[in-house]
């Protein structure tokens, strides 16, 4: 049973990260979720939508989407972008992994989302764009009858 | 984000207040690295109470930080690392180089 959704896109602009997680994070507080569980869940968006724009349209200026899905008491989240697209996930993906070491980025976006969430998938076509998904399950959530 | 900065003999002690993301951090390591070389310091102590939130974004910043205090033979520290940022700090390995305290006077006694 699908519960709520919702739908956000906005420009690649820096100052959206912390709009985006805090949007994310909003929606997701029907859930009821225990202070962390927030915080894991905003922490992941803000990683998702800062790759989008540094890595995904890099200099140029596209659209960020953002998709939440309330099933049960799951959340999951989809952060899109039709930027330059990424080669080769199993490597992109790996710890410490990055393209940017000169902005000082670690390598280290794709592992916190992935301990951050209770699943996360990459699909990504070069020249087309990037898709990622992630769901969180809240714990604490007494699922309505 | 508000950033304080004081000095205190040679280390620089910087007191966060606010988000560390991509969109904080450019302007963040600029006013670091500005003070720390104006003054020709040595080592940098992180006060990381008021942060309430931070992304991989700091741990770039914070190992950006490490790596220049290493080059001038000076030290890193971390203060008041609450359990959030103890979570994707630990994730990132930093507390293999890095060190955290729980004060800023026990974090001076290692300089
Ligand atoms: N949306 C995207 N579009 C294109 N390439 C991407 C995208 N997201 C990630 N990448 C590629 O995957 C690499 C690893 O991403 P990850 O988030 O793990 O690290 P990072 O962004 O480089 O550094 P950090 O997130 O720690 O600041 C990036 O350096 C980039 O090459
Ligand atoms: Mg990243």
């Amino acid at each position: 049973m699908l519960d709520n959704s919702m739908k956000l896109e906005f420009p690649s602009k820096s100052q959206n990260e912390s709009f985006a997680r805090v949007v994310v994070a909003s929606f997701a507080s029907q859930l009821d979720p225990t202070i962390d569980e927030l915080a894991d869940v905003k922490t992941a968006v803000s990683e998702a939508v800062t790759n989008a724009i540094i890595h995904g349209y890099e200099d140029t200026e596209g659209i960020v989407y953002v998709e939440c899905k309330i099933i049960n008491n799951k959340l999951e989240i989809i952060i899109k972008d039709n930027g330059q697209g990424i080669r080769d996930i199993n490597m992109v993906m790996e710890p410490l992994y990055t393209t940017k070491p000169e902005l000082e980025r670690s390598g280290m976006g794709f592992t916190v989302m992935e301990t951050f969430m209770d699943e996360l998938e990459v699909k990504s076509e070069v020249g087309k764009g990037t898709h990622i998904r992630m769901v969180k399950e809240f714990k604490s959530v007494s699922i309505k009858e | 984000m508000r950033l304080d900065l004081t000095v205190e003999g040679k280390n620089l002690v910087v007191k966060f207040n606010g988000e560390l993301d991509h969109h904080t951090a450019q302007q963040i390591r600029e006013k670091i690295d500005e003070e720390y070389r104006r003054q020709k310091l040595q080592n940098i102590i992180l006060d990381l109470k008021g942060l309430n939130f931070m992304d991989s974004s700091g741990i770039g910043l914070i190992m950006g930080r490490y790596k220049i205090c290493l080059n001038n033979n000076g030290k890193l520290a971390l203060i008041h690392v609450n359990s959030r940022l103890e979570k994707i700090l630990k994730v990132s390995g930093i507390f293999k180089i890095v060190k955290k305290y729980d004060s800023l006077s026990e974090a001076c006694h290692i300089f």
